[in-house]
């Protein structure tokens, strides 16, 4: 550590506290920096301020009925939880839902992470001082989330994706609505990047800013696209494929370079390569059929059935009244967050409701890692840093 | 149901010490036999459910087996995903230390567990072999109250610090005043 001479010819550091009430911390982070001037020695971040008890939640509910706490966790990915948390209990069920399900989630999930990554680059390059690409990235986050009201009734809080399928029938049209989407944003991705890519200010805000090396960044647990930054090719949809994704076609960016730029540059790409998954899932897509699996007891029946069938009837009924009881045993499930690698472990001891619900929050993980980047670099790199991790606390406090 | 989570006495028809929440040592695989050959005592119980693996480990070899896993080039398992503590109150013993490792090179996945008993709920840290668990022991200590000898900074993370219990414990109460 180097010394600084004060006015007073001492030599001291000066510890300083950012957050939790501050706005480039997304939320309510505190970061308790010991500053040297404006170099920071050491830095430790204090998290806990939304801790809601989630999980213990989790356990008093049903396993439909914990769908709902799922959104609230990363809620600018509400569909990845809704996902996640439905693979996993679908896994302890082995049940799988039908392909015209299987396809919608793989397109609404693909949706939702460019839906996040506009916000992220919105109020990352809001912090370092470009306001034109914030106002820029939530007009066309806007139509997304028109298309999720569309489909799911909510803008934010989906709870679209149901154990065994999904919640509704999407409505007619509503794959032109996603073409419209995509056709617009293509056109306009390239905007957000002439106002950053080649940007002055911008490189210097970000170019070598938060470095991390490959080691330190799986010794750190760290995933998505901060450990592809530094030129891990890890990705879960690719490594362990799940809810259908070995069908697509799609490439995982990775850089070498390891700091802020690369993650801006790897978080663009990604937003390009979700577009071709989600082309590619638009003709997947059957037209017709179910978009709940066949599993009587667990997925509730048809309206239609309910009138003419007993059983129907008394399924409808138990589902409601008490749940389903799944077998014993555990399952963890992971996919690929657009944060990274968000996991669910689910605990079943026969009874309707889980007895026990991990969710393994990728911003958590990953903002462990703040004080490898911003120690040893200037105060106002911190902001910068904590912008790259893209943490979203509702995950990260639970 | 409803009673069995939030009594503190076990009622009558709980599940007894034999509540078995795994199927029998099923099948061979490699991670498992290159384990028993490294040290056959540090696999007590081997548990295939739905695809997924679990190791279970007595407790006094947890750290020496995670050396193992995560140095041994054959493993890989050099990315320690999560680490879920899960209280089986009132079995004995109650507490369960799940670790999910990822192995980015053999892309393999595999789950360590650790028995922990109520009276003694201590385990080794295992921050020393994976960084990332000083977070997750962090949590798994603020939560169910499981220390963790050898962890650098074992203070709560999400409760406030003059928080009395561990809610994540069966046991703990869910409504009325405390």
């Amino acid at each position: 550590m180097t010394t600084v001479l004060t006015a007073t010819g001492e030599s001291k550091t000066m510890i300083l506290n950012m957050g939790p009430q501050h706005p480039s911390t997304h939320g309510v982070l505190r970061v308790v920096l010991e500053l040297d001037g404006e170099t920071v020695v050491k830095a430790r971040p204090d998290v806990g301020y939304l801790h809601t008890g989630i999980e213990k939640t989790g356990e008093a509910l049903t396993y439909s009925q914990a769908i709902t706490i799922t959104d609230r966790l990363d809620y600018l990915a509400p569909l990845s939880n809704n996902l996640c948390y439905c693979l996993a209990v679908e896994k302890l069920l082995a049940i799988e839902p039908p392909p015209r399900a299987k396809y919608a989630r793989v397109l609404l999930t693909e949706l939702t992470r460019i839906g996040s990554h506009l916000v992220w680059l919105g109020s990352h390059a809001l912090d370092l001082g470009a306001m034109t690409v914030f106002l820029y990235c939530f007009r066309e986050r806007e139509e997304l989330l028109k298309i999720l009201e569309m489909v799911s009734g909510q803008r934010m809080m989906t709870s679209y994706f149901r154990i065994g399928g999904l919640a509704l029938e999407p409505p007619p049209g509503w794959l032109d609505r996603v073409d419209r989407f995509l056709r617009l944003f293509h056109s306009r991705l390239p905007e957000y990047e002439t106002l950053l890519t080649d940007n002055r200010i911008w490189h210097a805000r970000t170019k070598g800013v938060g470095v991390i090396s490959a080691e330190d960044a799986i010794a750190l647990g760290v995933t998505g696209p901060v450990l592809r930054s530094t030129g891990v090719a890890y990705d879960v949809r690719k490594a362990f494929p799940y809810a259908g994704y070995e069908e697509f076609d799609f490439a995982v960016p990775t850089s070498t370079d390891g700091d802020c730029y690369a993650r801006y540059l790897l978080r663009v790409a990604e937003m390009r390569e979700s577009e071709k998954i989600i082309r590619q899932a638009m003709e997947k897509i059957p037209a017709e059929g179910p978009i709940k699996a066949d599993a009587p007891g667990i997925v509730p029946p048809q309206r239609e059935k309910m009138k003419t069938e007993m059983e129907a009837l008394i399924h409808h009924f138990k589902i409601f009244t008490e749940g389903f009881a799944p077998p014993v045993g555990e399952v963890y499930q992971t996919i690929e967050s657009p944060r990274g690698e968000l996991g669910f472990f689910v605990a079943s001891d026969g009874s309707p409701k889980p007895y026990r619900m991990k969710v393994r929050a990728p911003s958590f993980v990953n903002l462990q890692a703040l004080p490898k980047l911003v120690e040893g670099r200037l105060l106002a790199d911190v902001v910068a840093c904590i912008g790259t991790i893209d943490i979203i606390l509702g995950e990260v406090d639970r | 149901m409803e009673e069995r989570r939030s009594g503190l006495e076990p009622p009558a028809g709980a599940p007894g010490p034999d509540f078995v929440t795994e199927t029998a040592d099923v099948g061979p695989n490699p991670i498992v036999s290159k384990l028993r050959e490294w040290e056959p005592r540090a696999v007590a119980e081997v548990i295939a459910f739905r695809g997924e693996t679990t190791i279970v480990v007595p407790r006094e070899f947890l750290r020496r087996a995670a050396e193992y896993l995560a140095n041994a080039p054959e493993f890989d398992f050099k990315l320690l995903s999560d680490i879920t503590g899960v209280d089986r109150f009132p079995v004995e013993p109650r507490f369960e230390l799940n670790y999910h490792l990822v192995s980015i090179s053999q892309r393999a996945r595999l789950r360590l567990r650790v028995r922990v008993p109520g009276s003694d709920p201590l385990a080794d840290s295992v921050t020393p072999v994976w960084p990332t668990a000083n977070w997750h022991e962090r949590e798994i200590f603020d939560l169910f109250g499981v220390r963790f000898e050898g962890h650098p900074d074992l203070t709560r993370i999400l409760l406030p610090e003059n928080w009395e219990g561990h809610p994540l414990r069966k046991d703990f109460p869910t409504e009325g005043s405390r």
